[in-house]
């Protein structure tokens, strides 16, 4: 900008007006700024749409081709069966166990990992490489940390549980250190004053003020262990997605949609269960008696 | 008991000291004053003494013991035998009264036992005792965040108290509080400061409210001590020698 070397000495408008042309454009003059990169961007999104579309075959076409073979599918899941209902109630009942047993684990691992990896409370060495490996356990989809188990410690529900509780892990974890971390400083510097030990100002100076967060976070991650449990079956970790993933391979497809209400029904369940735990913890008092 | 601050320095930031070497004996029971602008550093210097800030240098004993010095479970042994009580109360909220009462005992009881509520009957006993002090016996089982700001404020007394304190130290206890309850709040501190013939080391605004209640009264200006004396002596330019010029500009964060 060389412009700003000569600045509008004139007060009248026409000379306004010409330092700002002079300053690279008429923005001065214009109520809106018209941006043509933006338009460009904007082009240039559409285009790879469309050249995506033809690549993946996403066509009218292909559409209709594919409604006519849904009807069918969906005409084969009705009525539901449920003349197999042993077998889909162990696998409810897994799916469910490795929920609870997932989030126990995750939740007891986040605990400590939660309080280590707060910049308030420990110094950065210490933080640090907490944070990292809890954003490690977050990075990858519970389904693939699921096969990894079946790789390590084969088929079954302890490569389940073991797949929810580092995905436990990877979620509440970061929950927990955010809430620590907002935290009221004045109240843990007043119980430190005091003399307390390391473990006693946790529990009387940080504790008490995310008790009621955590709980939420740890039904929260309850409810998700519970949704992810009916499906790393699918890879054979355990649980009624397998019980599914096998319907499907069948065609047994009225027995899939009998399976398929059933975890519905168990998602609402846990919902349930959930706000229960929630109002003994949060809404009733559920603190220091 | 015996206090002595020797050549008190302390630098938030390099060549910035806001404590300009200060040196201070403050020696048996009564109640000692400390006032001074904002950002004199009263505060720092009455946190240097429990090291919830770390002095830069110089030296601070209590009966004999170096406190700058110490560290992880001889610095928490010294902090239990100083009370503290902070202008904003500094409660645990959302504990109870007697909660909050019992944190003054942290220092001697184990985390698995305190975790668990199990304190040793004498120390329930003394929280009840201090409650009736305080005029808040009944108020045990409410939650701290329930409680009005002078109430709040005499379960921080009696939380410090609960140390069983040889030294209570406030940082402008009444500085968030009307003149009323300020006055029921001094009182307070006075009293049981004799009671217990214990110093009391407050830092605090209100230059009537000093006159009124300490027998000490130390006038602190830009990191330095520019006033030590009874009330009496504190005159409108030695007032002015704290608070007037252009003082107050300097180390103003």
């Amino acid at each position: 900008m060389t412009a700003s070397a000569t600045p509008p000495a004139a007060p009248d408008r026409a000379a306004a007006d010409r330092a700002a042309a002079a300053l690279g454009g008429a923005a001065a003059t214009r109520p809106f700024r018209t941006s043509n990169s933006a338009r460009l961007v904007g082009v240039a999104i559409l285009c790879y749409a469309v050249y995506a579309a033809t690549q993946l075959d996403f066509s009218w076409d292909r559409f209709q081709a594919g409604l006519v073979h849904g009807g069918r599918f969906l005409s084969r899941m009705f009525p539901p069966n449920f003349e197999r209902w042993p077998i889909l109630l162990q696998g409810l009942i897994e799916s469910l166990q490795m929920a609870v047993l997932a989030s126990a684990l995750g939740i007891a691992l986040s605990l400590p990992l939660g309080v280590l990896g707060a910049r308030n409370l420990m110094p950065p060495w210490v933080t640090e490489p907490v944070r990292l490996l809890v954003s490690l356990c977050r990075a990858l989809h519970p389904v693939i940390v699921a096969i990894l188990f079946v790789k390590a410690v084969g088929f079954g529900a302890l490569a389940g549980i073991l797949a929810l509780a580092v995905a436990s892990v990877g979620f509440v974890g970061k929950l927990f250190t955010e809430a620590i971390e907002e935290i009221s400083m004045k109240q843990v510097e007043a119980v430190r004053a005091s003399g307390a030990s390391f473990m006693n100002v946790i529990g009387f100076g940080v504790v008490p003020q995310v008790l009621g967060r955590f709980v939420g976070f740890a039904t929260y991650q309850l409810d998700s262990n519970l949704r992810n449990s009916t499906m790393v079956g699918i890879v054979g970790a355990g649980g009624i997605g397998g019980t599914l993933f096998s319907a499907f391979q069948r065609f047994d497809y009225d027995f899939v949609l009998a399976i398929l209400i059933s975890i519905i029904a168990i998602i609402m369940f846990g919902e349930v269960l959930a706000r229960l735990v929630r109002s003994v913890y949060i809404d009733g008092r559920g603190l220091g008696r | 008991m015996t206090l002595v601050i020797d050549k008190l320095v302390k630098e938030y930031q390099r060549g910035r000291p806001v404590l300009k070497g200060i040196d201070l004996t403050i020696d048996g029971a009564g109640l000692t004053a400390i006032i001074g602008p904002s950002g004199t550093g009263k505060s720092t210097l009455i946190r240097c003494i429990n090291r919830l800030v770390e002095p830069s240098s110089g030296r601070i004993s209590l009966d004999g013991t170096e406190l700058t010095t110490l560290s992880g479970s001889e610095l928490r042994r010294a902090r239990r035998s100083i009370g503290m009580v902070f202008q904003e109360y500094n409660l645990v909220e959302r504990l109870t009264v007697m909660e909050n009462l019992l944190t003054g005992r942290l220092g001697y009881v184990g985390a698995l036992r305190a975790w668990r509520r199990r304190f040793p009957p004498e120390d329930i006993a003394r929280a009840f005792e201090l409650l009736q002090i305080v005029g808040l016996a009944e108020h045990a089982d409410r939650r701290a965040d329930a409680l009005s700001g002078g109430q709040r404020q005499r379960v921080a007394i009696a939380r410090a108290l609960m140390q069983q304190p040889t030294l209570l130290l406030a940082d402008e206890p009444t500085s968030s509080l009307d003149p009323k309850t300020s006055v029921e709040i001094m009182t307070l501190l006075r009293d049981q400061g004799r009671a217990r013939s214990i110093p009391v080391l407050v830092n605090m605004h209100d230059v009537n409210l000093a006159r009124r209640y300490a027998d000490r009264i130390i006038g602190m200006s830009g990191g330095h001590v520019v006033f030590d004396g009874v009330g009496n002596e504190l005159d409108d330019g030695k007032l002015g020698g704290i608070y007037g010029g252009e003082s107050w500009l300097e180390d103003a964060d």
